[in-house]
């Protein structure tokens, strides 16, 4: 009987992954409703669950994909995969209004780069502080801290040791996860109440994964808004990593 | 047909992303640069277009908008497949450089967020989305 189920579930991947996310967010329902009186909000629940399955999946199979590693879930690896993620972040731009957008263009760009610059130059000084001092360790380090994707991309194209590509993703993967649990938490220190407000958000704050997650958790109505300024975050981050910021680091520390 | 709003999703979606690759090449990184991005404007003004043509009806938008509401349960499945043990397992330059940058970003975003004036505000309540998948979800 067990047996049957359990290659039912596997065979049809995609569809366990749709019941098995749609519990979860039953049940972080009821816990947002009943334990908080809707003070924190389900979706911010739901994903700190996910990444608490992903923690338990990781130790228990060792593997880098959290619980789409165990052979019953491997169906979240497609549900919450590149694929669908950006299919469904696309589809939040039907929501936008275009005139917002718009008037916040300027200021999403000024966000971008700042939030470029500044988790580099912070990554660089901390990598430094702790005796990482030759260039490439520290933009390396740096270009972390802007997203775990611009890490290693950076590290790979000027030479960097697989032990500090380790832990420049590791840095990258801290940031994303501190953004989704953080940003419900601090949404009104931040001021994220309207669509250009996301736009600074997405700009600053860096990685998809954090920003679109952030927002979900905050306010559903604002991550179109921050997940489109959020998608040009690697790609900038790409192009300044291993050329200007390196140079500029390389400059610095000889 | 709710085929044909999924489908102008999945054309926008394809060619946002081959933009993003062209884009990337020109630029001689090895990465799309903002295709997810380039795709949400590219049906952002897919939609305007249609919208005036009097070509959207209400069930091609649902074959878009089913989409945009399973973005908080996908965004669910994304977390639940992190790698959240190499995380936990970074150390402290990993976990301090993380956090440092997260602080200093989160009071640039205050103070940006600051000097926005606060009438915007009251004008933009009503402009949010007309998603019906969506009035649950909130």
């Amino acid at each position: 009987m067990i047996e049957i189920l359990e290659k039912a579930a596997i065979q049809n991947g995609l569809v366990t992954a749709f019941a098995v996310v749609g519990l979860i967010i039953l049940l972080s329902g009821q816990i947002s409703r009943r334990l908080t009186f809707g003070r924190v909000h389900g979706s911010a629940i739901a994903i700190v669950i996910g990444l608490a399955l992903a923690y338990w999946g990781g130790t228990q199979t060792g593997g880098h994909k959290g619980l789409a590693d165990m052979t019953l879930f491997g169906g979240i690896g497609l549900m919450g995969g590149a694929m669908l993620r950006d299919f469904a972040i696309v589809a939040t731009a039907f929501e936008v209004q275009a005139t917002e957008a718009r008037k916040a263009g300027l200021v999403g760009v000024v966000s971008l780069l700042l939030g470029t610059v500044l988790p580099f130059i912070v990554g660089a000084a901390i990598a430094w502080s702790f005796g990482y001092s030759d260039a490439v360790s520290m933009t390396t380090i740096g270009a972390g801290a802007v997203t775990y994707i611009v890490g290693p991309v950076t590290g790979a194209a000027i030479g960097a040791s697989p032990d500090v590509m380790a832990l420049s993703i590791a840095t990258g993967l801290v940031k994303a996860i501190i953004v989704m649990v953080g940003t419900p938490i601090a949404a009104r220190f931040l001021g994220l109440k309207t669509p250009r407000s996301a736009m600074v958000f997405g700009g600053l704050a860096g990685t998809v994964s954090g920003v679109s997650a952030g927002l979900a958790a905050t306010d559903r109505k604002l991550v179109p808004y921050g997940a489109l300024v959020a998608t040009f975050h690697t790609g900038l981050g790409c192009l300044l990593g291993p050329s200007l910021l390196f140079f500029a680091t390389k400059a610095l520390v000889g | 047909m709710i085929i044909f709003g999924t489908a102008l999703l999945a054309v926008c979606h394809l060619l946002g992303i081959f933009l993003g690759d062209l884009l990337g090449q020109a630029l001689g990184v090895k990465t799309n640069v903002g295709g997810v991005g380039i795709a949400m404007l590219l049906l952002i003004f897919a939609r305007l277009y249609m919208q005036r043509r009097d070509m959207l009806p209400k069930l091609t938008e649902l074959g878009v908008e089913y989409w945009g509401a399973m973005y908080i349960p996908v965004v669910v499945a994304m977390a639940a497949q992190q790698d959240m043990v190499s995380a936990l397992r970074g150390g402290p330059v990993a976990l301090l450089s993380a956090i440092a940058a997260v602080a200093v970003c989160a009071c640039v975003i205050a103070v940006i967020n600051r000097t926005e004036r606060p009438q915007a505000q009251t004008e933009l309540a009503p402009t949010l989305h007309d998603n019906p998948l969506l009035a649950d979800a909130e």
